[in-house]
């Protein structure tokens, strides 16, 4: 069986310099797959690649067994994957509800928009109060969750959040984190990138450690949280 | 609480209301003496605009104090009537200190300018004393009122009698504008846009404005239908006279094209400094066909087919343009389509026979280019509508109106759609948009061509219009004051654009000052405007929230705190 989502000696520079070099991995469908790893380790270009925004030098992106390294983002999004970007992206100035209809734009199906629109503001009750205030008024977390339902608007058969709790309070992350793991009972495939590596691996079926463009590591989630390289470089204990 | 600790505070606030009272009566007074002074002799010269040496009849910018006065001081009346919960829900403070400051401003000013004009302020008859007197005192009063609370006028009319406002008001506004129009001299100009200002503001103070805005805004379809036919009414009161019909034939083009640099500009956010250049490409079309005599070619179909064709062929040259400069954004952008914008010049200035193939006459341009003829009307002729005898650049007045509507309606369209959000959505944060999946590029070049299209529509009407084009009328400076038009009317927002289009064209038919400084004071302008209005004249609300985010997050940020403290 192919997998859903296979990066084979995937290398991606910025003019010069190669952030990633030669990365390979593989998403099953339904699983959760994380990336974690320290600052410039390359995760969040792994995923800006992965959605097209960035074109990679060498190596392949085969999803659902079809290439799509270099393709354009907006085809990428067409063919199921949905990118929750770093630092949320959300459009500040436009209402809650129409940063939703937005993740929904390549969809012509409206009935099941309005439909997939009340889902997420059951998934998240705080966006469905505020429908119809500016996106930006919304505080960090509050951001978060609507760059998630955002996503999930496309109906994607490949989520990839990065780096959801960045910059969240504690109680912010867990609630963020219940929401991911919520998604992966529904069966949404994911790939997580995390710095918060406990939590990202506690719910990842699979986890990939990246070192400056590498991947060093790689197991089983649980596996790995028991690591102790792992413990040692990403979770603060000696 | 005790009667003792009371005394003090009853006191003040007894002094208060005594001096309100006061304050009241002052004010009464100044504007019924600045009212009377309009009566006298101002000036020993009669060379001043409006002969203000004649007793007992008000002429000029007498009427305009006369006028403000009178306004003022039905307010003040109003305000101790029963009728007061009625007009002045909120006080009537800021209303009259506004208009006050209009009397005063106008008093001063023709004080001033027949003291410069007629050679010294000896020629300053008494009463021109007594009126600006009595100006400061009304203006000085004024200030003394209690201030007023923001007004909210919420009355909910019959919808026949809401029409009737609707057309009331729009009528007025035409009439304003033709006795602007008329208004040779351009002292007596300047105080009635003083004049006007002020009585606009005080409307604003008053809740006035408000709510015929929101009036209108609830019958939405009522009042564009009406505008428009108010427009077509412009005509009628020019008579055969083409003047100012030919001014606002070419008002007409330069706001189409505004228009449609409006969907560039202010829906997807692209800052197109050589758009001028589209409406140059439909223009030469536009003579190419039109069968004049210089013209390179000899085909001269019917107008219908040549708006066709100029619309196609600007779309054409607008993808060609935007295929390779779209990929670049913000102040490169502007940078390169400036560029491209001259390179359109320059090309059809060596496409002369001499430096290149002959097809625009280069510099010469094409001149006795025919006047229109469409759907059997010639357009050169004058015609009789309803008994009136019309100057014939009415007919072109006319087609632009049809344009103008057909382009509004493209601009609406674009903007509440899907599309429109895309735009925005672009705007916003192009790295957020590709990532929900829009294709930005196609989406920019889309925006780019369409304008575009529009432009070279206004440009075939153009030629036959002005009869004579050359390369020298698309060169950069018109592309400038095209943006101009639309940040100095408001992004984003049709009658901003041309708004922003009759006060940049008009001007300067009325200010000689104008006409010979234009650059110097569209700059400044522009500089004032960035300061202290960057939304425009007219704004998009959410435009206005872009420009004002931090004090809105400050309002946001105090209800907030108010809330949490109830």
């Amino acid at each position: 069986m192919t997998a859903m989502l296979e990066v084979d000696d995937l290398r991606v520079a910025y003019g010069n310099i190669l952030a990633v070099k030669g990365i390979s991995f593989r998403v099953e469908q339904g699983q959760v797959v994380t990336l974690i790893g320290g600052n410039g380790a390359g995760k969040t270009t792994t995923l800006r690649t992965l959605s097209g925004l960035l074109h990679p030098v060498g190596g392949q992106i085969r999803f659902k067994g079809r290439r799509i390294d270099g393709m354009a983002a907006h085809k990428i999004v067409e063919l199921g994957i949905a990118h929750s970007p770093e630092g949320r992206h959300i459009f500040p100035r436009m209402t809650i509800e129409e940063n939703l209809l937005l993740g929904a734009y390549l969809r012509r199906d409206g009935a099941a928009i309005e439909q997939d629109v009340r889902r997420a503001y059951e998934l998240f009750p705080v966006l469905g109060e505020r429908r119809r205030q500016a996106a930006g008024t919304l505080s960090g977390g509050e951001q978060q969750m609507l760059a998630m339902g955002r996503a999930m608007m496309s109906r994607p058969e490949l989520l990839m959040l990065d780096e959801p709790s960045m910059g969240l309070s504690p109680i912010m992350m867990q609630k963020i984190m219940e929401t991911v793991a919520a998604l992966k009972e529904s069966g949404t495939t994911i790939l997580l990138v995390e710095q918060n590596a406990q939590a990202a691996l506690n719910l990842a079926d699979r986890g990939y450690v990246l070192e400056t463009g590498r991947i060093v590591l790689e197991d089983h989630g649980q596996a790995l949280l028991g690591n102790d390289q792992v413990r040692k470089a990403y979770l603060g204990e000696d | 609480m005790s009667g003792g600790a009371n005394t003090p505070l009853r006191r003040l606030v007894e002094k208060g209301r005594a001096s309100t009272a006061t304050a009241r009566t002052a004010t009464l007074l100044g504007a019924a003496s600045s009212l009377a002074s309009t009566f006298l002799a101002w000036s020993y010269g009669s060379a001043f605009p409006g002969d203000l040496t004649i007793y007992g009849y008000p002429g000029g910018a007498q009427v305009h104090v006369l006028v403000l006065a009178a306004v003022a001081i039905a307010l003040l009346l109003i305000e101790v009537s029963p009728l007061r919960r009625v007009v002045t829900p909120g006080g009537v403070g800021g209303t009259v200190r506004v208009l006050a400051s209009g009397v005063f401003l106008i008093t001063a000013f023709t004080v001033l300018a027949i003291g410069v004009e007629l050679g010294g302020l000896i020629n300053v008859e008494w009463g021109g004393w007594v009126a600006l007197v009595a100006a400061a005192v009304f203006a000085v009063a004024a200030r003394l009122l209690p201030a007023d609370r923001p007004a909210v006028w919420s009355y909910r009319l019959p919808d026949w009698v809401e029409f009737l406002v609707i057309a009331v008001v729009l009528g007025l506004a035409l009439a304003a504008f033709v006795q602007a129009l008329a208004i040779p001299e351009w002292e007596i100009f300047l105080c009635y846009l003083v004049a006007l200002g002020a009585a606009l503001a005080a409307a604003w103070r008053l809740g006035l404005a408000a709510w015929i805005s929101a009036v209108g805004a609830r019958h939405r379809g009522v009042t564009v239908t009406a505008a428009f036919v108010v427009a077509a009414a412009f005509p009628f009161t020019q008579g055969s006279d083409n003047h100012w019909l030919n001014v606002m034939v070419n008002v007409g083009i330069f706001a189409t094209t505004a228009i449609g640099l409006n969907i560039v500009v202010g829906l997807a956010g692209l800052l197109d400094l050589g758009y001028v250049a589209f409406l140059g490409v439909g223009a030469y079309v536009g003579a190419l066909l039109s069968g004049a005599a210089a013209s390179s070619i000899g085909w001269n179909p019917p107008f219908a087919v040549t708006v066709v064709i100029g619309a196609v062929v600007t779309a054409i040259v607008g993808v060609i343009i935007g295929t390779p400069t779209l990929r670049v954004r913000g102040d490169y952008l502007a940078i390169v389509t400036l560029g491209f914008g001259e390179i359109f010049r320059i090309t059809v200035n060596n496409l002369d026979g001499s430096t290149g193939p002959q097809v625009t006459n280069g510099p010469n341009g094409i001149p006795g280019i025919p006047d229109l003829v469409f759907l059997g009307v010639d357009f050169g002729q004058s015609h009789t509508i309803f008994g009136m005898n019309l100057g014939y650049f009415a007919n072109y007045f006319f087609l632009e109106l049809v344009l103008i509507a057909f382009v509004i309606l493209v601009f609406s369209r674009m903007n509440n759609s899907r599309l429109g959000r895309a735009w925005l959505a672009i705007r916003e944060d192009e790295v957020a948009a590709q990532a929900a999946g829009i294709n930005t590029f196609r989406l920019k070049l889309l925006a780019f061509a369409l304008g575009a299209t529009l432009a070279g529509m206004a440009g075939t009407i153009q030629a036959h219009a002005i009869s004579s084009i050359t390369p020298d009328s698309y060169q950069f400076l018109n592309s400038a004051f095209l943006v101009a038009a639309v940040v100095l009317g408001g992004m984003g927002t049709v009658t901003g654009a041309m708004l922003g289009s009759v006060v940049l064209l008009l001007l300067p038919e009325k200010f000689r000052f104008f006409q010979d400084n234009k650059l110097l004071i569209f700059g400044l302008t522009l500089v004032l405007m960035m300061r202290f209005r960057p939304e425009g004249m007219i704004a998009n609300k959410r435009r206005q929230a872009e420009f004002h985010e931090e004090e809105i997050s400050e309002r946001l940020g105090r209800e907030a705190q108010a809330e949490g403290a109830r």
